[in-house]
């Protein structure tokens, strides 16, 4: 066997069990809507004196996730706008208007990861694209996995919470509802179901 | 004197026409300035109320009014009028009966849809029915306000043909509703039957 294509058999070696081991570890997930342990969550202030918060009944979302390598992990996930709970349906209808959410114009909005820090002991940034109002942003998810492994009926579950503070100007949503209320805390929790 | 007769309108017919005239018009340009408050006005709170206690209380007075229809017997319409312009009349009537239930239905439906009952000025509760529908507050809210346009401007015809009536035809249609009408049919039938 002459010298080339031993190497070249060789760094297809490599190569091949490089892909394999990236096919075992880093798996894909989808966000458990269906059976509810996931949820999508605001609090925003009111008056200063209190925080109201809130919800999104509907969204989607699938990520791929390695505990071996954290950094390669990517997450997209999509929030019917329309479904906003904040247990008041006056409120709700309002927040629905063009005065904020504009949802007969913008009925969803999206998030899609492009780039994840391991920060270590669980933690990780997850930084990317928030679409809002048809106004894209990079916004930074503080995110922590709370823990991975087996569940009782024969699959395999990761979980992760995630906050985020964004500024409804910054969205184009120009409501004033005064100087304490400008920015809207989001609570993420998410527990993905490996494919 | 209270109730209709064949030539006149009765005083309970007249008071609930203005209250209902009254009603409705305030409701309109309440709900119009209302949705546009800023957070912070003293109104943001106070405006929606009023207007939901004084939609209720106008549901009320229309199923009384509803009920004086059906019981009563209604005045026979003007001679001068023609058939065209009593069954424009009669079809701008039912189409504002419809309408103002349908507007005042559904404005409740827009607050009851997460089980919140209607206070009407902080004394009595309405119960809510919950919800029916999904987003039934965004249904409800758009047939609100379409149906709110729609009224406003069978109002406007409706006032338009009084008014027209009144100084144009210079008849005795706009004078029968406010009380003071000459009674013209009736003097004219009881010579004849003399």
């Amino acid at each position: 066997m002459n010298k080339f294509l031993k190497s070249a058999l060789l760094s297809s070696a490599i190569a091949g069990s490089a892909l394999l081991s990236t096919m075992a570890s880093a798996a894909d997930y989808v966000v458990d809507y269906d059976g509810a342990h996931a949820s999508v969550n605001f609090k925003i202030q009111h008056l200063g004196y209190s925080w109201l918060t809130g919800r999104f009944d509907k969204f989607s979302g699938k990520f791929s996730y390695d505990a071996a390598n954290v950094a390669a992990s990517k997450i997209e996930m999509t929030v019917d706008t329309t479904s906003i709970n904040s247990n008041h349906v006056e409120r709700d209808k309002h927040l629905r208007s063009d005065d904020y959410l504009d949802v007969s114009k913008f009925g969803s909005a999206r998030f899609v990861s492009s780039k994840v820090v391991d920060k270590g002991d669980g933690k990780l940034d997850v930084i990317g694209a928030l679409t809002l109002h048809g106004v894209t942003k990079t916004i930074t998810i503080n995110a922590e996995k709370i823990g991975e492994g087996k569940d009782p009926w024969g699959g395999y579950r990761v979980g992760f919470s995630g906050t985020t503070k964004i500024g409804l100007a910054d969205f184009g949503i120009d409501a004033n509802l005064g100087p304490a209320s400008t920015h809207v805390e989001l609570a993420i929790h998410i527990e993905g179901v490996r494919q | 004197m209270i109730k209709n007769t064949t030539t006149r309108y009765g005083l309970l017919t007249i008071i609930i026409h203005w209250l209902v005239a009254l009603a409705v018009v305030g409701l309109f340009a309440l709900g119009y300035w209302m949705v546009d408050l800023n957070y912070y006005s003293t109104w943001y709170q106070t405006a929606p109320n009023i207007h939901k206690s004084v939609g209720i209380l106008l549901f009320t007075v229309m199923l009384v009014r509803v009920l004086a229809r059906v019981f009563q017997q209604k005045p026979v319409p003007l001679e001068q009028h023609s058939a065209l312009e009593k069954k424009l009349a009669h079809t701008a009537h039912y189409l504002m009966y419809v309408g103002l239930f349908i507007i005042m239905l559904s404005g409740y439906l827009i607050s009851t849809a997460d089980g919140r009952p209607i206070e009407v000025f902080g004394l009595i509760e309405v119960p809510a029915l919950g919800s029916f529908v999904e987003n039934q507050e965004d249904i409800a809210g758009e047939i609100h306000e379409y149906f709110a346009y729609g009224l406003m401007v069978l109002v406007l015809l409706h006032a338009g043909a009084a008014l027209k009536h009144h100084f144009i035809d210079k008849d005795q249609t706009l004078n029968r509703m406010l009380g003071r009408n000459k009674d013209t049919t009736f003097k004219k039938e009881t010579e004849e039957n003399l």
